[in-house]
């Protein structure tokens, strides 16, 4: 196919070319590789939020595309100023039938919310979710599950606006509403069930652990962490407080291995609810040590309590009221919240943006207070 | 001018003709214990040898194999039965799955078998196993009239592993404190075993142990990468260089005496990597035997000994920044 003088040269000169290739290969790529970089920037750029002294490498390192996108759920954020009342108006339940909750607003500001409601949680069913298809006098009436939990559910944002301000408003005013959870979906994301024992043919410890589930996190953790530090006051904490300690793993005050992983397991769950790693709370080398560690701590402690209460004096009792299509789909449990129901992978819930400033009948169980 | 040379990183000399059966001229029985015809492998002599077999059967090897795969079968039937014997299951969650010790209620005492009963009966084949085939290293040297050198360093690592399922659990009073058979779960065991007991790291024998461990892969990587060097003067007949050094030897000896003012010899480098070696299992094995049992919090331990230092500063991001900053939000 050649000339043959190319061939005859070729071969009357021998030459190794692999070696000059290489090298150019080398050579050649990484400069193109530099230039790129100089060109367009490190596609994978990171920042970091320092959480503790130099010395000790506390940050919470973050990709910049992860860093600096806004949460996608922002943009359909419903919200609207509330009609300051003049005073003398009619309230909402000398109005309307049956109003057990939001009874003190005037009819203004009780559609007002009833509209908001539907827009964060059913904006595709509409008022007909919870009140049903029927006619505007048929609203008082509690034939549907939804009005009977959505009532229940107005409670909840009541009291966590109300009495767990430490945690919603711990750095600056931002609390909750419908939305903090629910993000335009009839039933919120990341809720959960018990799932436990996730292995067969074995008991104890080893049936609660050693599979890749969602409440695990994909790890082979325990998956009962949520279940049994979530719904009641369990001892968290794992750690001896002197450096020797009498007692042995049998005894029932010195934590075992196992119990140290099921911390570890709903410690991680925490971590991947807000986005963040060990070291936004603790100073990693001596995680019990009060001295150690941050601010967040004491959020995520109170949280934590929080998270109880709403599973024991809300969610739970709810159960009977469901339809099984929303119970759990192995012990036919009610759903529940834990951090990641709200937080959804945000250190704070919708990236701190303020859900109650418009929503003062939402803030208290009292009767609304309008400035 | 210079050019790159394509280095090989496999074995360049291969040696493939008649197999070599070892001598068998001392009463000693040698030929009548060994299996399987030889042969030679182009490919494994890429990495070793090219000679394949024969190969050692004593009643040492035939009792840890048997032992070893009861131990083998009893794990790997566990985790199938703990899938429903799915066998998609099964290998979905393969690195998931393990056989975890016994909770601590039961102590010492035989649990249920599904509640850790199969762990103490699994443990039991595998120490049989593993000290069988210590015994196998130390008959087997004694045969070819070999110093024990291979056997003690076996043993070091028999040590830890006697102390993690053994020792420390007895001492604890519970074989709950054992660690679980599986690839993710002994890793969690890892953890929770540092963080349950206020941060290994601060346990001086931990220290030790990742001193000769880190320190065994830098001796070894600093002696293969001197004897490949110096291999074109005869430095890989180690031995003779021993008591007749060469140009070989005295090339290496200059260039890390120049380089650090000191330098091992082609004796002394075996002894430095052999102990450095053994002694990685032996410290952390102290390490781990201490743990719980006469320290339980390491990280106060290291307080008290003033070694734990406490950083200036506070603590929480507020004060080196804002959220706000840092999603890129600020105003």
């Amino acid at each position: 196919m050649l000339p043959k003088w190319f061939d005859k040269w070729n071969q009357d000169n021998p030459t190794n070319v692999f070696g000059p290739a290489i090298l150019i290969g080398a050579v050649g790529g990484a400069v193109f590789a530099a230039i790129m970089i100089i060109s367009f920037g490190n596609p994978a750029q990171t920042a970091s939020l320092q959480t503790g002294p130099r010395g000790t490498g506390m940050s919470v390192p973050e990709f910049n595309v992860v860093r600096t996108a806004p949460d996608p759920t922002i943009e359909a954020y419903y919200t609207e100023e509330p009609y300051v009342p003049e005073g003398g108006e009619d309230l909402a339940k000398d109005i309307y039938e049956n109003v057990q909750v939001l009874g003190d607003l005037t009819e203004d500001n009780f559609n007002r919310v009833m509209t908001a409601m539907t827009q964060w949680v059913s904006p595709e069913q509409g008022c007909a979710y919870c009140h049903g298809d029927v006619d505007l006098e048929e609203y008082g009436s509690d034939d549907l599950y939804t009005k009977v939990v959505a009532r229940r559910m107005i409670q909840m944002t009541q009291n966590i606006n109300e009495n767990w301000e430490g945690h919603v408003n711990a750095v600056e005013e931002i609390g909750v509403n419908c939305y903090t959870c629910h993000r335009g979906e009839n039933v919120p994301s990341e809720i959960w069930f018990n799932i436990t024992p996730v292995n067969e043919a074995a008991g104890g410890w080893a049936s609660v652990q050693n599979r890749a589930t969602s409440i695990s996190q994909s790890t082979s953790l325990p998956s009962n962490a949520l279940e049994v530090y979530l719904t009641d006051y369990e001892a968290v904490n794992v750690h001896d407080l002197e450096s020797r300690v009498e007692g042995i793993p049998n005894d029932e005050e010195v934590a075992s291995i196992q119990k140290t992983e099921m911390t570890y397991s709903l410690m991680n769950y925490f971590a991947n609810s807000l986005g963040v790693n060990c070291v936004f709370c603790h100073n990693s080398r001596a995680f019990y040590d009060p001295e150690q560690h941050t601010p967040q701590w004491a959020t995520a402690l109170l949280g934590r309590q929080m998270v109880i209460e709403m599973n024991q004096e809300y969610l739970i009792p709810l159960e009977t009221e469901y339809p099984p299509e929303r119970l759990g789909p192995i012990y036919a449990d009610a759903p529940k919240a834990a951090c990641k129901t709200c937080h959804k992978g945000y250190q704070r819930p919708l990236q701190g943006m303020n859900v109650i400033a418009d929503w003062p009948e939402l803030a208290t169980t009292e009767a609304p207070v309008y400035e | 001018m210079w050019l790159p040379e394509y280095q090989n990183i496999f074995t360049q000399v291969q040696v493939q003709g008649k197999p070599e059966w070892g001598m068998d001229d001392q009463g000693n029985n040698m030929m009548e214990e060994r299996a399987g015809k030889p042969f030679f492998s182009t490919l494994v002599g890429l990495f070793g040898n090219a000679q394949v077999g024969p190969y050692y059967v004593g009643w040492t090897t035939l009792v840890a194999f048997a032992t070893g795969i009861a131990w083998f079968v009893i794990v790997g039937f566990n985790m199938l039965a703990q899938v429903g014997y799915s066998i998609p299951q099964f290998i979905r969650q393969l690195f998931w799955l393990a056989l975890e010790p016994p909770s601590p209620e039961y102590g010492l005492s035989m649990p249920p078998l599904d509640e850790g009963g199969w762990y103490i009966i699994a443990s039991f084949f595998l120490l049989v196993s593993v000290m069988c085939w210590l015994l196998r290293a130390y008959l087997l040297a004694q045969q070819h009239k070999m110093g024990k050198h291979i056997f003690w360093g076996f043993a070091a690592a028999v040590w830890l592993f006697l102390v993690l399922g053994l020792f420390r659990p007895v001492l604890m009073g519970s074989w709950s404190e054992a660690v679980p058979y599986g690839i993710f779960p002994h890793l969690d065991w890892t953890t929770a075993f540092s963080i349950r007991y206020g941060n290994l790291y601060y346990n001086p024998f931990h220290c030790l142990s990742i001193v000769f461990l880190y320190g065994s892969v830098l001796l070894f990587c600093m002696h293969g990468g001197t004897i490949l060097a110096v291999t074109r003067y005869g430095g890989d007949r180690e031995l003779e260089q021993i008591y007749d050094r060469g140009t070989a030897t005295e090339r290496a000896a200059l260039f890390w005496r120049w380089t650090m003012g000191f330098n091992a010899t082609m004796e002394g480098i075996h002894r430095w990597a052999w102990w450095f070696a053994v002694l990685t299992p032996i410290t952390g094995g102290i390490g781990i035997l201490l743990t719980g049992t006469v320290v339980d919090n390491w990280f106060i331990w290291a307080q008290e000994h003033n070694f734990a230092p406490m950083y200036d500063g506070s603590y929480g991001y507020a004060d080196y920044g804002s959220y706000e900053a840092f999603i890129g939000q600020e105003d």
